[in-house]
């Protein structure tokens, strides 16, 4: 199933209109323990994965047992810092998203495309073969699955299938964010807190379990069997209160029309302002979840009789990727900065219809030196203000 | 118990070249050689004038070459400047060889609008390359044109590209040829100097409006070719350019070739100057 993704914390309908937030989370259930559908799921053979704790990070990762999900974690995430804490609270989506994403499954860092053999032909190709298992993403936050679905408008437009096939061949437990931490601003992007799509499965947490949404036709498969309570209008009244008000904790948001001021800020002096800070280490297109660029590099072996093309994560923030015969095109940070934050905030729209930033905050808690995207387009904003 | 899984999926292979033959294999200069390719298996893809491939020599990588022949005939050749590992080992393949091909992509040269106006081919070096397929079909429908110029700027007269073929355009009644070159040796009798002070003269006895403008070659020589024509009168929205940017993916997923809002490998290499002369003032855009 693609996720079919609307606007504003809200369903799309069919016939374009906003439905409230209430009818998305109508009809719920209560499920005590996420543990339980894990394992049923990993017993009916799926491929679980969810956020595991790796490297002081929440990651997702392959699950291989219910007890592996983490519990009483709380992320502390500013600019420049991240700390995971274990706390008692017995509470499993507290901390919400870690430096990776869904990306590294669905738009691998590294990927044969294909391989090439010398042959008395001169020389044949073989697609790569690579298979992906029936997959259940569980945990996918609301920044996430806008991150998942933006992904898919580029390799959807380009006519590369790979990654829409991976994606229809996994189904989506998602989960409402009812907690934030200091670098979230989805409410600012129209991404969050509440799942916005049509999902398989939303959860909510609340004090009495988790509350169980099912948008689909494939989750209610997911769901079958499971042993749940039908929840009380309290219950899910308490869920949406909890969404609302993770979404008025955010500090950050985006100013509004930051697309339409970039687009006239290409040669303010602030660029080299924030060049000046900026170690161009590309941190922060890696942990992006829409960052898609990428480069091909050949692998031969000694002998030169087989050959290997890879595609792999890059980065805008490298000189070599504008690399044209002579030298870079982007041969400062400045200009390579702009690049990055006009593509993500401004032509992206241009391009796919959306903006590239679902607003996780990523790009700012995980940049070494702590440039806050935020800050960054809001001085842009006040400037010509 | 959850629903039993659903089937493993297959992802498909991408960014797949099919393999060419070099059916001809010939040096232009010390550091330029044109290809002429045939398919192993399949029809030759058909390509309108403007458009590239990307073109994988084997073991070392693949380069975004524009096609140099005639759409009509379907000839597809590739005319290739060893400069890097890619360029120079696809310069180094004879006939016989086998290369590998993907394309062709992006946009074309829009003769098919320009009926009943004076055409101009601009070309700077190498740009004659991808202007050829344009300037055979516009001498081809020769009769749809008021009038076809070609003015052709080189650094010196042994640099210019095609030799023959001008000698041919210039013996021919289908074009009017003019050609300037950086410095002329001694015994060199014809124009010197940049494209762009010769656009007068090739712009002379045309009305402006009526001017179409076709142009490839360095960047700088471009602007400064489309900047000049606009001065002269002809349209901005009448003047055509080929970006080259780096690509590696030529579907728009790379990212590389971004210039703005395009991708020149989707939404390119040939744009209408009013589209991006304002992003070409830009620095390292």
């Amino acid at each position: 199933m693609w996720p079919r993704l609307g606007e504003g914390g809200r369903r799309r309908e069919r016939d374009g209109s906003l439905s409230p937030l209430e009818d998305v989370m109508a009809d719920g259930y209560i499920l005590r323990d996420p543990r339980a559908l894990v394992g049923a799921l990993l017993e009916a053979g799926w491929r679980v994965i969810a956020p595991l704790e790796r490297d002081g990070s929440l990651t997702p990762e392959v699950v291989s047992a219910p007890d592996e999900l983490p519990c009483g974690l709380v992320d502390m995430q500013a600019p420049g810092a991240y700390r995971l804490q274990q706390q008692d609270s017995g509470r499993w989506f507290d901390a919400v998203v870690g430096a990776q994403g869904w990306k590294r499954w669905l738009h691998p860092a590294e990927r044969r495309l294909w391989t090439a053999r010398r042959d008395a032909d001169g020389f044949s190709i073989a697609p790569a073969a690579e298979v992906w298992p029936p997959t259940v993403f569980f945990g996918v936050r609301p920044c996430d699955l806008a991150a998942i679905a933006r992904q898919a408008e580029v390799f959807r437009q380009a006519g590369d299938p790979a990654y829409g096939e991976r994606l229809a061949a996994t189904r989506i437990v998602a989960v409402n964010c009812t907690r934030v931490a200091e670098t979230c601003f989805c409410a600012s992007m129209g991404t969050g807190p509440g799942v916005s799509a049509v999902v398989d499965v939303a959860l909510t947490e609340l004090e009495q379990g988790l509350l169980v949404d099912c948008g689909t036709a494939n989750g209610a498969a997911l769901l079958r069997g499971m042993d749940l309570a039908t929840a009380a209008p309290a219950d899910i009244a308490a869920a949406r209160a909890a969404v609302e008000a993770a979404a008025r904790d955010q500090i950050r948001a985006m100013p509004p029309d930051i697309a339409d001021r970039l687009q006239r800020a290409s040669e303010s002096p602030r660029w080299q302002e924030i060049a000046a800070r900026c170690l161009h280490c590309a941190n922060c297109t890696l942990v992006c979840p829409t960052c898609f660029c990428t480069d091909v590099t050949d692998r031969s072996d000694l002998a030169g009789d087989h050959a290997e093309r890879w595609q792999r994560w890059d980065s805008c923030f490298s000189p070599e990727f504008s690399y044209l015969h002579g030298g870079a095109v982007r041969r400062s940070v400045a200009a390579r900065y702009r690049q990055w934050i006009t593509h993500k905030l401004s032509t992206w729209h241009d391009q796919f219809g959306t903006s590239g930033c679902t607003g996780c905050g990523r790009c700012i808690t995980w940049c070494p030196v702590g440039i806050d995207l935020v800050a960054e387009a809001r001085a842009f904003a006040e400037e010509e203000a | 118990m959850a629903k039993a899984v659903t089937d493993q999926a297959r992802i498909s292979s991408s960014l797949l070249p099919r393999r060419f033959r070099v059916q001809q294999a010939w040096p232009e200069s010390a550091t330029i050689t044109s290809l002429a390719l045939s398919p192993l298996e399949g029809p030759v893809p058909s390509f309108r004038a403007g458009q590239f491939n990307m073109l994988y020599a084997f073991g070392v990588g693949e380069a975004a070459i524009s096609i140099c022949g005639d759409p009509d005939s379907g000839d597809l050749l590739h005319t290739i400047q060893n400069v890097g590992p890619v360029s120079g080992a696809l310069c180094d393949l004879m006939a016989g060889d086998v290369v590998g091909v993907r394309g062709p992509f992006g946009s074309g040269w829009p003769l098919a609008d320009q009926s009943g106006r004076d055409l101009l081919f601009v070309a700077g070096g190498l740009g004659l390359a991808p202007l050829r397929p344009a300037i055979l079909q516009a001498l081809a429908m020769r009769d749809t044109f008021r009038s076809v110029t070609l003015l052709v700027g080189a650094r010196s007269p042994t640099d210019l590209l095609y030799p023959a073929q001008l000698a041919d355009w210039a013996a021919g009644d289908g074009l009017e040829l003019a050609i300037t070159v950086d410095r002329g040796p001694p015994g060199w009798t014809g124009m010197v100097g940049v494209v762009t002070n010769q656009l007068a003269r090739a712009l002379q006895g045309r009305d402006p409006a009526s001017v179409s403008a076709c142009v490839c070659g360095p960047e700088i020589m471009m602007r400064h070719t489309c900047l000049t024509l606009c001065d002269a009168g002809v349209p901005a929205a009448a003047q055509w350019i080929s970006l080259e940017r780096n690509m590696k993916c030529a579907i728009g997923t790379c990212g590389h070739c971004q210039f703005g809002a395009d991708f020149v490998c989707r939404d390119g290499p040939v744009f209408r100057w009013d589209k991006v002369a304002a992003r070409l003032r830009i620095a390292e855009i």
